[in-house]
């Protein structure tokens, strides 16, 4: 067994890192506070490849492996959350999802500009009554012959504003449920949809989160992803990944947290000595950091497997819930050990914590996690 | 025009030194960086590459030092040289870096050889010139701006109480400092993949001397812990500033 990185993929957690200190750090509260992106950044994001850095290169993707992916999302993470998100739709879901099962005409005309961050894609499934139950998919793609007509509306779309390509997941045939589902690629200049107004969010608040409506919007036939009725496979294979890539993402947040709590345990002083030294806080971090080191052995392994082409739906689903939750507890901790300077906003952690919230509860809850993680003991 | 740059494979900046025994540096657990400066310098001949191409034939790195280099000599590439050159030395000082460096140029033909005004580790400042010596071309120190106007190399740098800017002719060694590009170019994914396909070229070192003996190493002394005063109290941080750090 080897635990090495190789250089390339140092290189590339140096080059996250190296991100996330230099041009995403300077100004994340104030990002945060006023709930906006900038638009620097995802420039200067898709320009160093990490909008499309898992696509084959013959796609125009950088070609890393899914390892390389969750080293830069963890550096990415432990700075902004709202940009990694962003990064983690565009590779996970979106292209990833569009390189495993698009044809090659959608490859040639959606993939590219995506892998080459030209564009920026989103994944459209959650709806008001669709959140962890998606078989419920209430939004129509209804056959029309020349075309798609779609209806419905979709909720807690991360990009999309930002986007232009949208990949939706909508009911063509209600009474085959899951199996009458497809997935289908939708510009989103399409006349007939309209965005609701910026999610106000507790954390994540810079991320572009919004509801989409579609009011008989038609999307070309030669729009549609695989099969007739694949849409529902392609929506769990596809968050099999994606699923990756959130847990690197609260990987991140948690190592984030951690790394400034142990830093300002060394700084702190209290009854004359740093906090570092009273037991209560070293066991405290010394906690902290075997979960973390836990979650990202899961992350990796789940990373791993999904390299080698083998089975990784189970292993993806543990690092999910299990990086959601101690996320959770490390940033929970994190501000605990900040105390008063924890709770404001100079010191980050209880945005963090904020952050961490979310991980628990999109792509898949951890309840849902769970589902998944206790089926697969039957099997 | 073609421009060679020289790199150096230093301790990443946030490195915490111990040496054995006072007489050798611990490399032991060290995480190892293109040193500061020179990444300053390949990161503006990498700008003046893409955005001059026509002016700027190729760009190459160039680093003495073992084979753990390569780590840093690849990052090199990832972020745009050409190719790159390792002289295989362990040497260490000034004088012989700057000679090993020397017979492998005066072989080769380059316009402008780059170096960073000094390096983070042993912070020598030295090599540049000596270069230049070497090699018996001019050298320019202290550089802050490169710019090549209508195939003109103009330089500006800094002398006491200002700037002066000048037009230098090839070949010559240009030592660059904090200016000349505004912070190290981070490689893109494609830029890291390309590296693998880029060359990189091992040479063997040349007997040399070591003018330098290290006798000893000491480490500055521990720095007191930050302390927190509270807002409010203002009257026992003005005391403090006052009587203890005397600052005031």
């Amino acid at each position: 067994m080897d635990f090495n990185f190789t250089e390339e993929q140092l290189m590339i957690q140096q080059a996250a890192k190296d991100f996330a200190e230099r041009e995403l750090l300077v100004d994340v509260i104030e990002r945060d506070d006023n709930a906006v992106q900038s638009a620097s950044h995802i420039k200067k994001l898709a320009e160093l490849g990490f909008l499309g850095m898992m696509t084959d290169p013959k796609y125009d993707g950088g070609g890393m492996d899914t390892v390389s992916y969750v080293l830069a999302m963890e550096e990415i993470s432990k700075v902004d959350a709202s940009i990694s998100v962003l990064m983690s739709v565009c590779n996970s879901l979106v292209n990833w999802g569009l390189e495993n099962f698009a044809n090659e005409f959608q490859k040639e005309k959606y993939l590219k500009p995506l892998a080459r961050g030209e564009k920026i894609g989103a994944f459209l499934l959650s709806e008001p009554e669709a959140g962890s139950d998606a078989t419920s998919q209430r939004t129509t793609a209804e056959d029309k012959g020349d075309y798609y007509l779609f209806n419905g509306t979709k909720n807690w779309i991360t990009n999309a504003h930002l986007a232009s390509t949208y990949l939706v997941i909508a009911q063509t045939y209600p009474d085959k449920k899951h199996k009458g589902i497809n997935a289908f690629i939708v510009d989103k200049d399409t006349p007939g949809i309209t965005l609701g107004p910026h999610e106000n969010k507790m954390g994540m608040r810079a991320s572009d989160t919004h509801s989409v409506m579609f009011n008989d919007v038609k999307v070309p036939k030669e729009n549609r992803i695989g099969e007739d009725g694949f849409g529902f496979t392609f929506a769990m294979k596809t968050l099999d990944g994606g699923r990756i890539g959130i847990a690197s993402q609260a990987l991140g947040i948690a190592s984030g947290a951690f790394e400034r709590a142990l830093k300002y345990s060394r700084e702190r002083k209290a009854f004359g000595t740093e906090i570092f030294n009273h037991q209560s806080v070293a066991f405290k971090l010394s906690d902290m950091a075997v979960k973390i080191e836990n979650a990202r052995n899961l992350c990796l392994k789940a990373a791993w497997l999904k390299d080698q082409h083998l089975p990784y739906g189970t292993a993806s689903a543990m690092a999910k819930q299990y990086c959601a939750d101690i996320a959770m507890e490390v940033t929970t901790e994190a501000v605990q050990i900040h105390g008063g300077y924890g709770y404001v906003k100079e010191y980050h952690v209880e945005r963090l914590m904020r952050e961490a919230k979310l991980t628990q509860i999109y792509e898949g809850t951890s309840e849902v996690q769970k589902i998944i993680i206790s089926r697969s003991l039957l099997k | 025009m073609k421009i060679l740059v020289c790199i150096n494979n230093v301790p990443d900046t946030t490195t915490k030194i111990k040496f054995v025994d006072n007489k050798a540096f611990d490399s032991a657990g060290v995480q190892w960086i293109i040193n500061p400066w020179d990444e300053l310098t390949l990161t503006r001949a990498i700008e003046m590459k893409e955005t001059q191409p026509a002016d700027i034939e190729s760009v190459t790195v160039i680093n003495v030092g073992r084979a753990d280099a390569e780590a840093s000599i690849r990052k090199a590439l990832a972020i745009g040289a050409d190719n790159g050159i390792r002289i295989n030395s362990d040497t260490s000082d000034s004088y012989s870096v700057a000679f090993q460096l020397s017979e492998y140029i005066a072989k080769e033909k380059y316009d402008i050889i780059f170096c960073g005004i000094e390096s983070s580790d042993y912070n020598g400042g030295s090599v540049g010139g000596m270069l230049a010596e070497f090699l018996a071309i001019p050298s320019v120190s202290s550089v802050s701006m490169f710019e090549i106007k209508d195939g003109k190399v103009v330089v500006k740098r800094e002398i006491d109480g200002g700037n002066e800017t000048l037009s230098v002719q090839t070949p010559f060694v240009l030592i660059g400092q904090k200016g000349i590009a505004i912070e190290p170019k981070i490689p893109s994914m494609r830029g890291i993949m390309t590296a693998r396909t880029k060359q990189l070229t091992v040479v063997e070192g040349v007997a040399c001397n070591q003018l330098i003996e290290f006798v000893d190493f000491d480490l500055p002394k521990a720095k007191a812990a930050c302390r927190k005063i509270d807002a409010e109290n203002v009257k026992e941080l003005i005391d403090l500033l006052h009587n203890e750090a005397k600052v005031i």
